[in-house]
C-alpha cells in the first residue's frame, strides 16, 4: 500500500482567500500525484460534504474531505495557512488543513489508516508539532509515525 | 463511572474517529472509564455487551442513525452531534455523567433502568445474557407491563360480582354480567346497586382484553425495541381473536418481535431509513404476524378445540372422576386459551341440557370446571405467601391479588406467573386443578352456574365437598410449584428475576 501522505502532498505557508482556493490546491496535489483521476469530480464530492455541515473544528483545523469514487487510495493533502481560512468552525479559521481522501467502497483495512489519523488531529501536540513543522519532509515523518502501525 | 459512546458520521472517515478520540481523551481526564464504537467507514467494531451492560451512562455523538441502538435501551442517554462531541467532549461527558447519577439506581450486573422514572418504556433485556435468560427476560418484560391489566381488570371485575352478590342476591353474581354495555350507557341508574355491579364488571372486562395484547407487545417489545411494540400488540389481539389465548399471545410476541427485529437490520436505501421505525417496520412486521397468527396459527387451534370438544363429548359415559381430573388439566393448562375454553365451554354448554333437575352429571361438571379454574390463582397466591422470597416484590403483590381473583373465578389471575414461568408453573397449577376437579366430581357436588367464584356459593349443591376440594387443590399447586421453583433455580438467575420485576 502506498503511503497515506508523500512530501509533494505538503503546502507550507500558503495564502488563501477561501476554503473552496485551498482545497482546490490541495486536490490539484492529489491529481498530480494520481491519486485523484478526476479534479472537479473529486472536487465535486468533497463540497458536497463541506455543504452536509462545514468542516472545522475547534484548534484551527479544516478537514475538507469525500469518500469519492475519483480517488485510487487513501491520501492526506496537508496545507498550513498561517493567515488562516474560513472552515466554518466556531473559534475562527482554520491554520491546518487536511484534504482526506478515501475511495469510495474500500476496504475497512484501507481505511483505518485514515482512522487513526483522525484520532490523532484531535491532540494539541499533534497540531502543535505541524504549525512548527519546518519543511514538507518534516510534516510527512510526524505523519507518518503517527498513524503507522 | 463507567460510559459507552458511539460516534458516527455520514462519510465516516473523519469525524467518527475524531470524535472518539475526543470523547475518550476527555473521559479519561475526568477520570472515567470510557469506550466508544465507532461506525465509521472502516467498519464498526461492537462494544462488547458486557461493557455496554456495565455502562452507567450512553453517549451518541452521531449525525446519523446509531446502528443496533436496542442494545442501549434503558440506559441514561445524551445525545449530541458528531462534532459538537469533537468540540465540547468534556462538558459532554460531565452531561452523561450528571445523567447517570440522575438515573434510578441500576441493579448491578444488568442494563435496566427503573420504569415508572422516565417517560421511557424500558425492556428489561441485558443483551450479554444467554439465550436462555433472554427468553426469560423478554418474557419478563411482557409479564410485568401486563401486571396492571390483570390486577386493574381483575379487582374490578371481582368487585362487580361482590356487589352484584349484595345487591342482587342469591343469583346476582350471574345477572351481573347479562346487563349489556349498551344498555349500562343508555339507562345508568347511579341507585341501583346491580348497575353499579355491572359498570364495575363491564370496566373490567375492557381491561381485561389488553391482557394478552399487552403481553405479547411488551415481549415484541423487549426482542425488537420499539418497532415491535404493534406487530407484538396486534398480534396478541389476533391471538384473542383466534382463540389462543395467553400462549397465543407469547408465540404472537415472539413472532412479531423477531420479524421487527429481522426488518430492523435490513440494509435500505438512506431515503427509506427515517421511515422504518415509524412506518415501514411496524406495517410489515403486523402484516407478518397477522397473517401468521389468522392463517398459520388460526386453523389448527380451530382443529385442536373442535378435536378437543368431540373427545370431551365422547367422554361423558366415562369415570366421573376421571373426566373431573382431565377437566382440571385443561383449565389450568392455558388459562383462557384455547384448551381452557374447550372444557369451560364444555361445561356451560351442558347447563343448558340439564334442565331443571338438581343432579344432572352436568351440574357436577359446571361445579368441578368452575373450582378447578379457582384453584391457579389461589394456588400462586399461597405459594406467594408460603415462600415470599422465591417471588419478586410484583409478583407477591399480584398474589395479594390473585386471592381475589381466583375466589372470584377468574383464572388469569394466574398468567402472570405461569407466563413468566412457564415450564414450572403450569404442570403445578395443572396438577392442583386436576386434584381439585376429580374430587369435585368424585363428591358430586353441582353448581347451576357458569361463573362467579365463590359469590355464587349459595347456588352450589354439596357445599363442604367443593370446599374442601378447593382447599386442597390450592394447597397442592402452592406446594408443587415452591417445590419446582426451588429445585429448578440456581441461585444466579434470582437476582435477575428480582430486578427485573422489581422495575416494574
Amino acid at each position: 500500500m502506498s503511503e497515506l501522505i508523500t512530501d509533494d502532498l505538503v503546502l507550507l505557508d500558503v495564502e488563501v482567500s477561501d476554503r473552496s482556493e485551498v482545497t482546490r490546491l490541495l486536490a490539484q496535489r492529489l491529481q498530480a500525484a494520481g491519486r485523484v483521476t478526476d479534479l472537479e469530480g473529486f472536487l465535486g464530492d468533497v463540497r458536497a460534504r463541506e455543504e452536509q455541515m462545514p468542516t472545522g473544528l475547534p484548534g484551527g483545523i479544516g478537514i475538507p474531505h469525500a469518500r469519492s469514487k475519483f480517488v485510487t487510495t487513501p491520501t492526506l493533502g496537508f496545507a498550513r495557512v498561517p493567515k488562516g481560512v474560513d472552515f466554518g468552525a466556531e473559534d475562527g479559521p482554520a491554520n491546518l488543513i487536511f484534504l482526506i481522501a478515501a475511495p469510495d467502497g474500500a476496504g475497512s483495512e484501507h481505511l483505518t489508516i485514515l482512522a487513526k489519523l483522525a484520532r490523532k488531529l484531535i491532540h494539541q501536540s499533534f497540531r502543535d508539532s505541524l504549525l512548527a513543522a519546518a519543511g514538507p519532509a518534516d510534516v510527512t515523518a510526524i505523519i507518518t509515525k503517527e498513524v503507522l502501525p | 463511572m463507567k460510559l459507552v459512546a458511539v460516534t458516527s458520521c455520514p462519510t465516516g472517515i473523519a469525524h467518527t474517529y475524531m470524535a472518539a478520540e475526543a470523547l475518550e481523551q476527555a473521559g479519561r481526564a475526568a477520570g472515567h472509564e470510557i469506550s466508544v464504537e465507532t461506525q465509521g467507514a472502516a467498519g464498526a467494531d461492537p462494544l462488547p455487551p458486557e461493557v455496554i451492560a456495565a455502562a452507567d451512562a450512553v453517549i451518541f455523538g452521531a449525525d446519523v442513525e446509531v446502528r443496533d441502538r436496542q442494545r442501549f435501551a434503558g440506559k441514561p442517554l445524551i445525545q449530541v452531534s458528531v462534532k459538537k462531541a469533537i468540540s465540547d467532549a468534556a462538558a459532554i461527558i460531565e452531561q452523561a455523567v450528571e445523567a447517570a447519577r440522575n438515573a434510578p439506581a441500576q441493579p448491578a450486573g444488568g442494563g435496566i433502568a427503573g420504569v415508572p422514572a422516565g417517560p421511557a418504556l424500558v425492556s428489561k433485556v441485558t443483551s450479554d445474557a444467554s439465550t436462555a435468560t433472554k427468553v426469560r427476560q423478554w418474557l419478563m418484560t411482557g409479564v410485568s407491563y401486563m401486571i396492571p391489566f390483570v390486577a386493574a381488570g381483575g379487582i374490578l371485575i371481582a368487585l362487580g360480582f361482590m356487589l352484584a352478590n349484595v345487591a342482587g342476591g342469591k343469583s346476582g353474581a350471574i345477572d351481573v354480567t347479562k346487563i349489556k354495555l349498551t344498555d349500562l350507557v343508555a339507562n345508568f341508574d347511579p341507585t341501583s346497586g346491580m348497575q353499579w355491579a355491572a359498570l364495575l364488571f363491564q370496566v373490567g372486562v375492557a381491561a381485561f382484553g389488553f391482557l394478552v395484547p399487552a403481553l405479547a407487545g411488551f415481549i415484541a417489545f423487549a426482542i425488537a425495541d420499539r418497532p415491535g411494540i404493534v406487530p407484538g400488540f396486534v398480534g396478541g389481539a389476533l391471538s384473542v381473536a383466534v382463540g389462543a389465548g395467553f400462549l397465543g399471545g407469547i408465540a404472537a410476541g415472539f413472532i412479531g418481535g423477531f420479524i421487527a427485529l429481522w426488518l430492523a437490520r435490513r440494509k435500505v436505501p438512506k431515503s427509506v431509513r427515517g421511515v422504518m421505525p415509524v412506518v415501514v417496520i411496524p406495517l410489515v412486521a403486523t402484516f407478518l404476524t397477522g397473517l401468521i397468527m389468522l392463517i398459520i396459527l388460526g386453523r389448527p387451534l380451530k382443529a385442536l378445540s373442535d378435536g378437543l370438544t368431540s373427545w370431551l363429548n365422547g367422554m361423558s359415559g366415562a369415570n366421573a372422576i376421571v373426566l373431573g381430573v382431565i377437566l382440571g388439566l385443561m383449565m389450568a393448562f392455558d388459562m383462557g386459551g384455547p384448551v381452557n375454553k374447550v372444557a369451560y365451554t364444555f361445561a356451560t354448554t351442558g347447563l343448558a341440557a340439564a334442565g331443571t333437575s338438581t343432579d344432572a352429571p352436568q351440574l357436577k361438571i359446571m361445579a368441578a370446571v368452575m373450582a378447578a379454574g379457582m384453584v391457579p390463582p389461589l394456588g400462586m397466591a399461597l405459594a406467594t405467601r408460603l415462600r415470599p422470597a422465591l417471588f419478586t416484590e410484583p409478583e407477591r403483590e399480584n398474589g395479594n391479588a390473585a386471592w381475589l381473583l381466583g375466589a372470584s373465578f377468574i383464572t388469569e389471575g394466574a398468567i402472570p406467573f405461569a407466563a413468566g414461568d412457564p415450564l414450572r408453573v403450569i404442570p403445578s397449577l395443572m396438577l392442583g386443578s386436576a386434584v381439585t376437579g376429580g374430587m369435585v366430581m368424585g363428591f358430586g357436588s353441582t353448581l347451576r352456574a357458569p361463573h362467579g367464584g365463590l359469590w355464587v356459593t349459595p347456588l352450589v349443591g354439596g357445599i363442604f365437598p367443593y370446599l374442601i376440594a378447593l382447599v386442597v387443590g390450592t394447597v397442592i399447586t402452592a406446594v408443587v410449584v415452591v417445590t419446582l421453583k426451588q429445585l429448578g433455580r440456581t441461585p444466579t438467575q434470582e437476582p435477575v428475576a428480582e430486578e427485573v420485576l422489581a422495575a416494574a
